[in-house]
């Protein structure tokens, strides 16, 4: 199967268990075995090819100008992962479906649980590293929802986050050493990479590069000082934790580790950081494990221990740690994965995990205590089981390695930690399991074996714990492969076979050691446990506590003054800063001299810009009476609309004195609901600062505008293009129409639908106003000033009604022009849509509304529609979308006339014109409608009720 | 006429710089309608300015900027779409909590509002 698929997969068959719900946790747990189940065996299709050494590559090019590239690779090393994921994956999935209560959302779990496998799976097939950081940033994310499932418990809450900061934190570290890293190669491909071991530790960014990766990979492989999080993300349900933090998730960072093994190992800075902090973290967890009480956390901290002992082989550097690191991993994901479930199925039994309860259940529960035993024995390195193999090659290992200090140190703390490994595997059988017989009700719950649902999966991972141990030739190719595919060509791997026997070497010595004294610990397990509790020890959590709200604290005093909810503060911190970068571009820049004359000014345009600034002026002056305040700002608009017909732009001219008609229209029904007055709320003192901003604004606008003035284009405009190929290409002489419905379409179709877009909002908020609590308000509410008593006076009615099909005449005309003279789509839009809204205006919303054939929703769809069609049709002629043509026509006796498919796409233009502003005013209308009395049914009416409405509503 | 222009501009952006200050929605809109002309204008005034040349091809030898005038007119069209929204944001808003305030309501009331 392509490798695309194996990671596609599990993301396509994340959407099914969370739609599935309704269909039952047998069907969601079924489907999420399934889609894993066909990923795993599309994975074992790629054995043979990775057995005979290959390495299968896919993919194709994503961001080739970034770098990041969609491609896949599956080695030994990654084929050995995926496998870990996808059959760790299946033995959990069943689990988890009898695990899960019933009042878990079983179909949210799985979904998350897929979109995590597909992360994992998705890490360890990247050859990009690029992809990789995708999928790794993925795995945190899916991860902090995996363990915070339990929304309703502070831990899981608490727990999850503190897993994101810390990974999340890593692998923003990461991202930075993969950047370095692929920037000293000059590729973000693994498989270049990994060919450039002398180039890359001897670049001088080598060093940042490695601590970079490496934080991203002790934070996300909890190795010391980042192992706190992984206990505190025990308050997962336990399938998670039997997934995540033993074969998966916390595996990721070591599973980096490996795959830069051969490039990023076997200099002195790799040797001290790995091996020391795996060393430190080894030792630590397994000292802390013994001490911890709940069974989970007890497993938690052995599997720090582990990591660590893990990372410590990588740290060495030789391929015999390399090898011992990656059949630790098998061996480890095995019996671990196999002692959370058991976890769980204790505590899903007893309903606790205190081992101080516990005690005595090997005869209640005897086939949990068997598969607990063999793999707790096999963490604790007892011969014939897995664990011990993988243990005496660390010793054998740790033997030969020098850190510092005396050469026995080494040696003497892997025997320590070993030590306490065996001596809480130990704790774990003897406190849980061993005892006297107690009663099933001394207990919180009555223990007994689960459903084979439940022990199962735990137990097929014990039966390879067992097998491996005692015929560990049965996997030593496959290790010894995977061990290459680490290793690659950095070393020579010397290991030949694995022994259960090696002789009297030391490494059996320190086995040995490491057991009994593990029996001896337990045995002062008591009075060690007083002397640990009344030990002082920092408590990770409070400490993170403190970190986290110290960052909050001091980001809060950084934005807080400047983000505080006050607009107005945001609106003068902009001007001002707006301002000031202005102010320094033109003090600190080169100013050219003035290469344009100045045009005339006669008296006409002195009135014109007096009448403009007085209204300007007033408007800020007088805006607290607000029907003044839209008097002046439509004189603004008139003046603005004037000025565009002196300087030559006859269209703009149009366009904006139709606008400015329906936005004073729209803002008058607004108006209606709001209050007439704007209250003077802010000191003289305010409104002066208020006013120097502004002023400040203003002086450097037009000093820009001034400036550029004057001066001729830097570089030569595209406007000329325009102005040469309008008639020649386009068709038409009015090239502002052209640009718009031939040049620039594209633009154009956009904004057409935004401007749809807005329409449809204003009708939905409209639709939710009045389905809301407002609606009881708008009802309720009476108009503060008497109503006119002729609500539809009959001048205006018999009026607007005459000038109806002028109007639209008008309309017709200004847009058949449009192409040749000023005019077009917009503008005619705007003219009809006047039009109509006068009928409103003076007839009444219920005559008009009745008379609407077409809502104008559809009138927006159907103009967009218009104007997409056009653009697809010039497919039909193999040319880009929204290629015009155009031809002329003669039908006696019209003149000649031109026919243009940019006018067809007008057309589109003007409807969705049409749609979008009545659609807008309409929803406003509604409002009023509702708020009122009714309309009264005919137009034209004299409305007796006036009287009676003033006296109710006073 | 450059002058004209250019002051007609700063005095639209000072005097919609100075409503949008304001603490009511109603003259904060008016204010953005203000900047909307300033801006506008501002736009259509990077073709510079030409005086009876409109661009409609005829026998003349120079033309008003086509392009910056094509731009700006969609511009105002879509900054009607774009008043409409606002204005029924903050209708609905005003008929929801009988409050106009642009400010958040829950600011510490001791604070300077600024």
């Amino acid at each position: 199967m392509s490798l695309f698929l194996i990671v596609a997969l599990p993301f396509l068959g994340a959407l099914l268990p969370g739609l599935m719900n309704s269909a039952g946790r047998q069907a969601v747990g079924g489907v999420t075995f399934t889609v894993t189940l066909i990923a795993f065996i599309g994975l074992l299709t790629n054995l043979p090819a990775v057995l005979a050494g290959e390495i299968v590559q896919t993919g194709f090019n994503w961001f080739p100008q970034l770098g990041l590239n969609v491609t896949l690779m599956l080695d030994g090393l990654g084929f050995f992962f995926a496998t870990l994921i996808l059959g760790i994956g299946l033995l959990i999935i069943v689990y988890g479906r009898f695990y899960l209560a019933r009042e878990d959302n079983m179909g949210e779990f799985f979904t998350y649980l897929l979109l995590f496998q597909g992360a994992m799976v998705g890490i360890v097939l990247s050859d990009n590293i690029l992809l990789l950081l995708i999928f790794w940033e993925l795995t945190s994310l899916s991860s902090f929802l995996l363990i915070g499932y339990w929304k309703h418990l502070e831990a899981g809450r608490q727990g999850a986050r503190m897993a994101l900061t810390v990974t999340g934190m890593g692998g923003l570290a990461m991202i930075g050493g993969m950047l370095l890293l692929g920037n000293i190669v000059g590729s973000y491909d693994l498989s270049v990479i990994l060919q450039n071991r002398e180039a890359i530790q001897a670049d001088p960014m080598y060093v940042p590069a490695l601590l970079l990766i490496l934080l991203g990979a002790f934070t996300k492989s909890a190795q010391f000082p980042f192992h706190f999080w992984l206990p505190h993300a025990m308050a997962a349900p336990t399938p998670v934790s039997a997934y995540l933090h033993s074969a998966t998730m916390v595996k990721a960072g070591i599973f980096l580790m490996a795959r830069m093994w051969p490039v990023l190992s076997g200099t002195p800075e790799w040797f001290y950081i790995v091996t020391t902090a795996g060393l430190i973290t080894m030792v630590l967890g397994a000292v802390i494990a013994l001490f911890k009480h709940d069974l989970k956390a007890l497993l938690a901290f052995s599997t720090v221990s582990h990591l660590g002992l893990i990372t410590m082989l990588l740290g060495t550097g030789t391929s015999f740690g390399a090898f011992a690191a990656v059949f630790h991993i098998m061996n480890h994901a095995t019996f671990k994965a196999a002692l959370f479930m058991s976890a769980g199925i204790i505590d899903h039994e007893t309903k606790t995990r205190d081992i101080r309860i516990l005690g005595g259940l090997r005869h209640l529960m005897p086939i949990t205590f068997v598969i607990a035993m063999i793999a707790a024995l096999s963490m604790a390195g007892i011969p014939f089981l897995n664990g011990f193999l993988s243990k005496e090659m660390m010793l054998e290992e740790m033997e030969h390695t020098y850190l510092f200090g005396p050469t026995w140190l080494v040696p003497a703390l892997a025997t320590f930690g070993s030590l306490f490994s065996a001596a809480y595997c130990f704790r774990l059988i003897g406190h849980t399991f061993l005892g006297p017989k107690r009663e099933a009700d001394s207990y919180p719950a009555k223990p007994h074996d689960p459903g084979a649902g439940l022990w199962v999966p735990p137990a097929i991972l014990a039966v390879l714990v067992v097998v491996i141990g005692v015929a560990p030739f049965l996997v030593q190719d496959f290790v010894k492969l995977i061990a290459n595919a680490v290793i690659r060509d950095a070393a020579v791997l010397e290991v030949k076979y694995i022994k259960l026997w090696h002789g009297l070497v030391p490494a059996l010595f320190m086995s040995i050691i490491a057991v009994v004294g593990g029996l001896i610990v337990l045995a002062f397990f008591k009075p060690l446990s007083r002397l640990w509790e009344s030990t002082p020890r920092p408590e990770a959590k409070t400490i993170f506590d403190t970190v986290i709200a110290g960052f909050v604290a001091a980001a809060r005093a950084l934005i807080h003054p400047l983000h505080n909810g006050a607009f107005t503060r945001y609106a003068m911190i902009m001007t001002v800063v707006v301002v000031a970068v202005g102010y320094h571009a033109w003090t600190s820049g080169t100013i050219a001299a003035a290469t344009r004359g100045v045009q005339p000014v006669g008296a006409v345009e002195v009135a014109g810009w007096i009448m403009l600034v007085l209204a300007t002026v007033g408007l800020a002056v007088m805006h607290h009476n607000r029907l003044m305040a839209l008097i002046l700002i439509g004189i603004v608009g008139l003046m603005v609309s004037i000025g565009f017909v002196f300087l030559s732009a006859p269209d703009l001219a149009m366009t904006q004195i139709t606008v400015e008609v329906v936005t004073i229209i729209l803002l008058l029904l607004a108006l209606n609901f709001l209050p007439n007055r704007t209250p003077v709320e802010s000191s003289a003192l305010r409104r002066l600062r208020d006013g120097v901003v502004a002023v400040a604004g203003g002086l450097a606008a037009t000093a820009l505008t001034y400036h550029y003035l004057l001066r001729d284009f830097v570089d030569p405009s595209i406007s000329e293009f325009h102005l040469a190929n309008s008639y020649k290409g386009g068709g038409g002489t009015n090239v502002v129409n052209v640009i718009l419905v031939d040049f620039r379409g594209f633009d154009t179709f956009g904004e057409i639908i935004v401007l749809g877009i807005a329409a449809l909002l204003i009708y939905a908020l409209t639709e939710s106003l009045l389905h809301g609590p407002v609606r009881a308000r708008l009802l309720n509410r009476v108009p503060d000033k008497p109503l006119s008593g002729t609500q539809h006076p009959m001048m205006m009615v018999i009026l607007t009604r005459v000038m109806m099909p002028v109007v639209l005449m008008v309309g017709f005309y200004v847009f058949l022009r449009g192409h040749n003279e000023p005019g077009g789509g917009f503008i005619a839009g705007l003219i009809v849509s006047i039009g109509v809204v006068m009928q409103y205006m003076a007839s009444g919303f219920g005559w008009a509304q009745d008379r609407v054939r077409f809502p104008y929703h559809g009138v927006i769809g159907t103009g967009v529609l218009i104007a997409g069609l056009t653009g697809i049709g010039s497919w039909l002629f193999s040319k880009p979308f929204l290629t015009s043509d155009f031809t002329y026509v003669r039908i006696p006796p019209f003149e000649k006339f031109e026919l243009a498919t940019a006018a067809l796409f007008d057309v589109g233009v003007f409807l969705a014109v049409v749609g979008a502003v009545m659609l807008s005013l309409e929803s406003y209308s509604r409002l009023a409608r509702r708020a009122h009395v009714k309309d009264p049914d005919e137009p034209m009416d004299i409305d007796p009720s006036r009287d009676v409405d003033l006296q109710e509503g006073v | 006429m450059e002058i004209l222009v250019a002051s007609a501009v700063g005095i639209l952006t000072a005097a919609g710089l100075y409503l949008v200050m304001r603490l009511r929605t109603f003259p904060v809109i008016l204010g953005v309608s203000l900047l909307t002309y300033a801006v506008n204008v501002f736009l259509f005034a990077s073709g510079r300015l030409t005086i009876g040349a409109p661009p409609i091809l005829t026998d003349a030898e120079t033309y008003a900027d086509p392009l910056p005038q094509a731009l700006v007119l969609t511009a105002i069209v879509i900054s009607f779409g774009m008043t409409a929204v606002v204005v029924m944001i903050s209708l609905g808003s005003y008929l929801g909590s009988n409050d106009d305030g642009v400010n958040d309501p829950l600011l510490d009331k001791d604070e300077d509002l600024s």
